[in-house]
């Protein structure tokens, strides 16, 4: 097991919490505040093309967190990137998809 | 099982200097990381308003797991440590529940429009039950499958008060043909090209009086990432059916086809939900109730005890009916005794276990299984699909004596 510190960075809270409890009637508006994204992608070949396609939706941590190991190279991350395009509607460019492949592909 | 030495405490305290940027308080605060018994199981513990540190997944869209000691906790698991899964990254971050209204419409006589204030006006029941994501343990799938990667902490036990969604539903008359109800939440797509978040019951399951609109969760409003102010509570089923903020209910007269119902969220229609590992299946069904399940929560993998005597404790639960027996093994799975079970809060809680047991010195698998009343219980090897779905393998702790 590892135990490492890393620097995250989280609004405190500009919130209003609702009421006390079920039995409020009139509860107050509600804002909350979703802490600041800290994971990044690592520098390689294209990853502005992988940045400029794939933040738009969702964190960088969505594609760290994937299993690893040589059964998840090409043709996974080329499935993923299919399945935001075809599923999930990414408007990625036919010229970038190799692009976002290979980064992927040779970083994770 | 997680790997709990981590230090989990300590969020509050950790918060160093603060600054203020774009109107808004910051503060830097050090987390610590958690590694997580899997390949790339390293997360971040992450501190989100209304909770305590938690498993950081993944921050667009929100996914927070809950540290695994907290099931040591009690039965019920705290508002401030339930875990949290999103699909689409907009989510709702203002929210005015004195104009948040519930739309009830499509197949019914009067189409109606419920302001929170009415919906706590009508009469209320209150039911304990777990809510497990789909995607629960996904990680440990072998071979491993995408998605979001979850250990064992996107599963909780909360006491949830609402209204049966049986009586919202007959306020506003199904009409006769009705064939399924759909829910939609405030929470949406990014893109307009992304499909919405959006969830279907057959019409008798929706009416079966223990589906619920809940407002509170163990006493409390619901914590804003659970769901505030409304979501469904569908007992004994699979967390991608308990829509949050909620507020759109449709009765429709058909299947419905929407890419969460029609192709995400299947399981293989055969008798495990499982395939061969690493192929496909023939034909899927949408998920459903959850598959039995137990762990030992006192004990940690890799735990050194003292020799003699100690007592195992931990937690099961499925689907709905109710937990019937609990074994627990200390020599591999080659003997079982039988558990004693802690009080029954309903079929849908988790239900606590305790085993007194002796351990001689040297190496012990330890290992937990629970059936329920319809005799389904756990399997020794797991059960593999696609997606990662359904994973119910009988649990094994691996501690030393001396």
């Amino acid at each position: 097991m590892k135990r490492s510190t890393l620097l995250a960075r989280t609004s405190i809270v500009a919130m209003a919490v609702a009421g006390s409890g079920f039995a409020t009637v009139n509860a107050k508006p509600i804002s909350y505040a979703l802490p600041a994204e800290t994971a990044a992608f690592k520098p390689g070949p294209n990853v502005e093309a992988v940045r400029n396609n794939c933040t738009a939706c969702h964190s960088v941590d969505y594609i760290q967190t994937q299993p690893r190991g040589p059964k998840f190279k090409k043709d996974f991350w080329q499935a993923e990137v299919t399945k935001m395009i075809k599923v999930y509607g990414a408007p990625i460019d036919d010229a970038d998809v190799d692009k976002i492949v290979e980064y992927l592909a040779q970083t994770y | 099982m997680m790997n709990r030495r981590t230090v989990l405490q300590g969020g509050a305290a950790l918060f160093a200097g603060g600054g203020v940027i774009g109107g808004s308080s910051l503060a830097n605060f050090a987390a610590e990381t958690i590694t997580l018994p899997f390949e790339n199981g390293e997360r971040p513990l992450v501190k989100y308003p209304q909770k305590r540190p938690m498993i950081g997944l993944t921050s667009r869209p929100p996914q927070l797991e809950t540290p695994f000691s907290v099931y040591n906790e009690g039965v019920i698991t705290p508002n401030n440590a339930f875990f949290v899964r999103y699909h689409l990254a907009d989510v709702p971050l203002n929210i005015d529940p004195d104009k948040f209204t519930l739309e009830i419409k499509g197949k019914v006589d009067r189409s109606l429009k419920l302001s929170l204030k009415e919906i706590k006006k009508l009469p209320a029941v209150e039911v304990v039950a777990v809510n497990q994501c789909s995607g629960n343990s996904r990680a440990f799938s072998n071979p491993r499958v995408a998605g979001g990667q979850s250990g064992n902490g996107a599963m909780g036990n909360a006491r949830w008060r609402g209204v049966p969604l049986k009586i919202v539903l007959d306020k506003a008359g199904v009409q006769q043909g009705a064939k399924q109800v759909t829910f939609n939440g405030m929470d949406g797509p990014v893109s307009d090209k992304t499909p919405d978040f959006i969830k279907a019951l057959e019409i008798d399951h929706a009416r079966d009086g223990e589906v619920m609109l809940a407002y509170a969760m163990n006493g409390e409003d619901l914590p804003v990432l659970n769901g505030f102010p409304l979501r469904l509570v569908v007992p004994g089923h699979y967390g991608t059916y308990w829509v949050k903020h909620l507020n759109d209910i449709t009765v429709i007269d058909n299947v419905f086809d929407g890419f969460w119902m029609k192709t995400a969220y299947r399981i293989p229609d055969t008798p495990c939900g499982c395939v061969e590992p690493g192929t496909a299946p023939k034909a899927t069904i949408p998920i459903n109730r959850f598959t039995v399940r137990s762990f030992i929560t006192n004990v940690t993998d890799g735990a050194k005890l003292k020799l003699g005597g100690t007592t195992l404790r931990g937690i099961a639960f499925d689907g709905g009916k109710g937990i019937k027996e609990v074994a627990v093994s200390i020599d591999g799975g080659k003997t079982w005794a039988p558990a004693k079970l802690g009080k029954d809060l309903g079929k849908y809680s988790f239900r606590e276990w305790t085993l007194p047991v002796k351990l001689e010195a040297g190496s012990h698998e330890l290992k937990v299984r629970a059936t329920n009343n319809a005799g389904n219980t756990q399997p020794t090897e797991p059960f593999w699909n696609p997606a990662g779905y359904l994973r119910n393998v009988v649990e094994t702790v691996r501690v030393t004596a001396a």
